[in-house]
């Protein structure tokens, strides 16, 4: 494989309060391959659209990014000022939002939004804008385009505003999108649609996306490499189908036995007790220990750093020497 | 106010207060704490007037007419007598005046401060609570009296007041019918807030669980619905407060307030207008400045108050 | 759409009936019309014949429907006070309270959207704060206070502006105008701004308060996402979604104008319907009162009907849906 199309390293994002410098992003590294799918899957609060927030430039104060870099195609991009910056965004990285019902502005015509955005990152003029725009929508899957392209937002349904949602993010043609859980606002009926609509088009363009979501039925159909989030880290990245089917880390382990299947028995599903710390409270060593059923005196002092095991990468001291594969348990207090 | 706790020995009740957000937000805010103690200063130079005050600006037999116009800070010329603020054309210290005066304004905006919450408060727990047409009803009268401006309800009460008081009672009744007057155009506010609440509290598991096991669900809700109107109540009655001070003078100074006899802090600007163009500027001056200081040390406290009660506002 | 716009005009008709009984209960009960028009001295005949000439004695309700029907042409009975029509001392008195109050709303409107909007996009800036500090001291700065203030600089010390009065005034037909002379002009400056300061700094705040809620939403973030312009989020995409509850608010508080109204008349001695009304609660001159409590009522009415009508222009979510349809 060539250079990844994104290239995430040791990216560290803090929210500095009165009492506090809260850490949302613990030193995360990742990359995304051109053309790949990468899911990103966690708890709410485990940084996953914090992660998306920070690389397209968009934390909000007190928020800021306080280490690491972001490296799209090459070019590094999270220290940009802001002009740059703001060209990067929507012409190479495109950005789908989780509420389709939120993300248009109400008073105007999507017509009015697509062409705006074609025209900030392009020179067509007008009527070439409009064409294209009405291309778009025809792509996304929107009946009668050059009628609805006068529509407003309101005048849609959640499916169908969803797609304009992503024409909107594909105006320019970006390399690479960040799809912030997409279809969490959606009925379950329209879901599968709009992800095989996200599917085919990256398939077809070439697009990398970082696929955020905590559906992981969506992921295991969807993503190529999934990453697994816990308290600001990735506890676990690697092939889709391993992840799934053969989880390493004890967190991961949790999370895909929480998920129901239809082949799968009744007691495959279990439940991982506790809950994530707040981020005011993260325990020093592994921020999984307090709930982990394998946890050993290690884990108590020392951060586990990712090590490759395979083709994946876990965070968990577990696997650090060779042959100690989950040996350690009866340690556990 | 607290001023200064050592945080050294174990956490006290008031060691933990002055750690709290409020406590922080209020000590890192210089305006703020000015403002705070600017308006302590003045409503307490108020309640303690007859104790400051060097003369007594109602009793008629201490006032001499060749005292009238002193400068301030300069012996009279004929008296020899300094009043600090001056005096005005009948030899009245201007500074007890206002003493005086800003007594009564404070009371009348205090009293209909409580007048208003006290209505507004009930009609908006009844309307939350009862709902139906008696909500809508009261609702839609708020809507309608938050629409009209305050100070033209207040003068309509006012005049339909002295249309009923025979004119033997009227100067006694003045200060009753103004705090009625201003009581009864700004109680609305309170009565949408709580209804909100009372709204959001009513369709809760814990009303539908005391009815279930016999209580009474009015109790039970008054008691979790007021802790949680208790913040934007006091933000609204802070800023109320101002208001109502601004509204009492403006009846004054418009000649519908507080008789000459016992003069707000509109009324003697009102008087002090007439010196505009004859250069006795301290008769007019110092009231409004003593005023505007007082509206702007509460709104300023209000203003902190309602973003500190409120974070995601910042 | 249609509908929407029926539904607020019936909206009006209701506050209109619902003011018009508040007014008529005044009128009928507060002190004894008869003794007023007639004075103390007159006799029980006269007295008797006037009551019955009122038609006092009728059933309440047929005594309401007359008064409204009465209102409705413009009859307000006679001023207890001045023994003149009340309809011929307010169309007397109404172009100088509209024109103080129009121009008044005009440049609390501009300005105060202007600096709103100035504060919202700088709202860390200096000069931000410092508007912002400035307009709550004109919160409590009482309307009476910043007329006399300003009356002070301009016509006492400079000299440049006159104190009191309408100046020069033009007739044209029953209207009469100070816009079209230079003294009227130059009194209308300063109740003008006396007027307007008020209300500009309550819309300052907020244009300022409900702008910056918008560029919290999402749509303004995914804009950003997009790569658009800051300028273009700020102009294009805020500030119309910000104009919609402004518009509501602001439009509502124009009521605000005609009630201070009342005090800038009395300071600058305006001959306005303001100024007539503060005289008729001091001399408790009923058939005024209500006169005025009715005329208020009507331009309130007035107002909403007309900011319903800029939210449709303003909103599509409230027109009909050409897009959709075949």
């Amino acid at each position: 494989m060539s250079q990844p199309v994104l290239s995430v390293r040791d990216l560290t994002v803090e929210f500095v309060t009165r009492r506090a410098t809260l850490r949302a992003l613990d030193k995360i590294s990742f990359d995304i391959a051109r053309g790949e799918v990468l899911g990103v899957v966690g708890e709410s609060g485990a940084g996953k659209s914090v992660t998306g927030s920070a690389i397209i430039g968009l934390i909000d104060p007190p928020g800021r990014i306080a280490g690491g870099e972001v490296v799209l195609s090459g070019e590094r991009v999270d220290n940009l000022p802001p002009d740059a910056m703001r060209k990067v965004r929507g012409k190479r990285i495109g950005m789908i939002f989780q509420d389709p019902l939120t993300s248009l502005n109400p008073l105007y015509r999507v017509g009015e939004q697509l062409i705006e955005t074609i025209q900030t990152h392009t020179d067509l003029n007008a009527s070439d804008a409009r064409k294209r725009a009405i291309a778009l929508l025809d792509e996304v899957g929107i009946p009668a385009p050059e009628r609805r392209i006068d529509g407003y937002p309101h005048e849609f349904s959640g499916g169908m505003r969803q797609r304009v949602v992503i024409a909107l993010a594909l105006c320019a043609e970006p390399e690479f999108i960040i799809a912030d859980e997409p279809t969490t606002a959606l009925d379950v009926s329209v879901q599968a649609q709009i992800i095989a609509l996200i599917k085919r088009l990256c398939k077809e363009r070439g697009t990398s996306v970082m696929l955020v979501t905590h559906d992981m039925g969506v992921i295991a159909e969807t993503a190529d490499r999934v990453a697994v989030m816990y308290a600001g880290r990735i506890a676990e990245i690697g092939p889709v189908r391993e992840v799934v089917k053969q989880p390493l880390h004890p967190y991961a382990k949790g999370l895909m036995g929480a998920i129901p299947s239809l082949e799968g028995d009744a007691e495959r599903l279990v439940q991982i007790p506790g809950s994530m710390p707040r981020l005011s409270a993260i325990p020093p060593g592994c921020a999984f220990n307090p709930r982990c059923a394998q946890v050993f005196a290690r884990c108590h002092v020392e951060r586990p750093e990712l090590i490759p095991v395979g083709d994946r990468k876990v965070a968990c001291h577990l696997y650090d020497e060779p042959g100690a594969m989950g040996g350690k348990a009866e340690i556990a207090a | 106010m607290t001023t200064a706790v050592p945080p050294a020995k174990p956490p006290g009740r008031l060691a933990r207060w002055w750690d709290s957000d409020i406590a922080f937000s209020f000590r890192s805010s210089p305006v703020t704490v000015m403002a705070t103690l600017l308006a302590l200063l003045l409503v307490l130079a108020a309640v303690a007037a007859p104790l400051i005050a060097p003369y007594d600006p109602f009793d008629p037999a201490s006032l001499d007419l060749s005292d009238g116009f002193s400068k301030p800070m300069e012996p009279n010329e004929i008296t020899g007598k300094v009043f600090w603020l001056g005096s005005d054309g009948q030899g009245r210290d201007i500074f007890s005046a206002i003493l005086y005066g800003s007594r009564i304004s404070l009371l009348v905006g205090a009293a209909s401060v409580l007048f208003s919450l006290v209505i507004g408060v009930g009609l908006g727990l009844v309307a939350g609570y009862v709902g139906g047409r008696t909500e809508a009803l009261i609702m839609r009268v708020a809507d309608i009296q938050l629409s009209f401006p305050a100070i033209l309800v207040a003068l309509l009460v006012f005049g339909v007041a002295r249309g009923l008081i025979p004119p033997a009672l009227q100067e006694r009744a003045t200060l009753f019918v103004l705090v009625a007057a201003i009581g009864l155009s700004n109680w609305a506010q309170y009565a949408r807030t709580v209804r909100g609440s009372t709204l959001v509290e009513k369709n809760k598991v814990y009303v539908d669980a005391a009815r279930l096991i016999g209580l009474k669900a009015w109790p039970v809700m008054l008691k979790h619905v007021l802790p949680n109107v208790a913040g934007p109540v006091l933000v609204i009655a802070t800023i109320n407060l101002a208001l109502a001070v601004i509204e009492e003078a403006t009846l004054s100074f418009l000649g519908v307030g507080m008789p000459p006899t016992q003069p707000s802090l509109g009324t003697l600007i009102r008087f002090g207008q007439q010196y505009l163009f004859s250069g006795e500027w301290w008769i007019l001056l110092f009231p409004s400045l003593v005023l505007v200081l007082l509206a702007l040390s509460i709104n300023l406290f209000g203003d902190w108050l309602r973003d500190a009660l409120n974070p995601k506002l910042r | 759409m249609l509908a929407y716009i029926l539904r607020s005009l019936m909206q009006g008709l209701v506050v209109m009936l619902a003011v018009a009984f508040i007014a008529f209960t005044m009128f009928r009960f507060v002190g004894d019309p008869v003794v007023n028009m007639l004075g103390q001295e007159a006799t029980l005949q006269d007295r008797a014949e006037l009551t019955e000439r009122l038609g006092l004695n009728d059933p309440v309700p047929l005594q309401f429907a007359r008064f409204v029907a009465d209102a409705a042409q413009g009859d307000f009975g006679v001023s207890w006070r001045q023994g003149r029509k009340v309809s011929s001392l307010i169309v007397e008195r109404l172009p100088a309270t509209v024109e103080l109050a129009v121009l008044s709303a005009i440049f609390a409107f501009v300005v105060g959207i202007a600096l709103g909007v100035y504060a919202a996009i700088r709202r860390d800036g200096w000069i931000a704060n410092l508007v912002m500090s400035l307009s709550l001291i004109g919160v409590s700065l009482p309307t009476f206070l910043i007329g006399i203030g300003l009356i002070y600089i301009f016509a006492v010390e400079l000299r440049w502006l006159p104190s009191f009065g309408r100046g020069d005034t033009v007739r044209i037909g029953w209207w009469t105008t100070g816009l079209l002379t230079v003294s009227g002009l130059k009194s209308l400056v300063l109740p003008v701004l006396t007027l307007g300061f008020l209300q500009l700094t309550l819309i300052m705040r907020l244009v300022r308060s409900e702008m910056l809620e918008v560029m919290r939403a999402d749509f303004i973030r995914f804009a950003r996402a997009r790569g658009i312009p800051e300028r273009k989020i700020e102009f294009r995409h805020a500030l119309r979604n910000t104009m919609i509850p402004v518009i509501t608010i602001a439009g509502l508080q124009l009521g605000g104008v005609i009630a201070f109204a009342i005090v800038t008349e009395t300071v600058f001695q305006w001959p306005g319907l303001g100024a007539l009304f503060v005289n008729a609660v001091q001399f408790v001159d009923v058939p005024v009162m209500s006169a005025y409590l009715m005329f208020v009522a009507f331009v309130f009415v007035l107002t909403s009907l007309m900011v319903d009508l800029i939210y449709v222009a303003l909103d599509p979510r409230l027109r009909g849906s050409p897009a959709m349809a075949k």
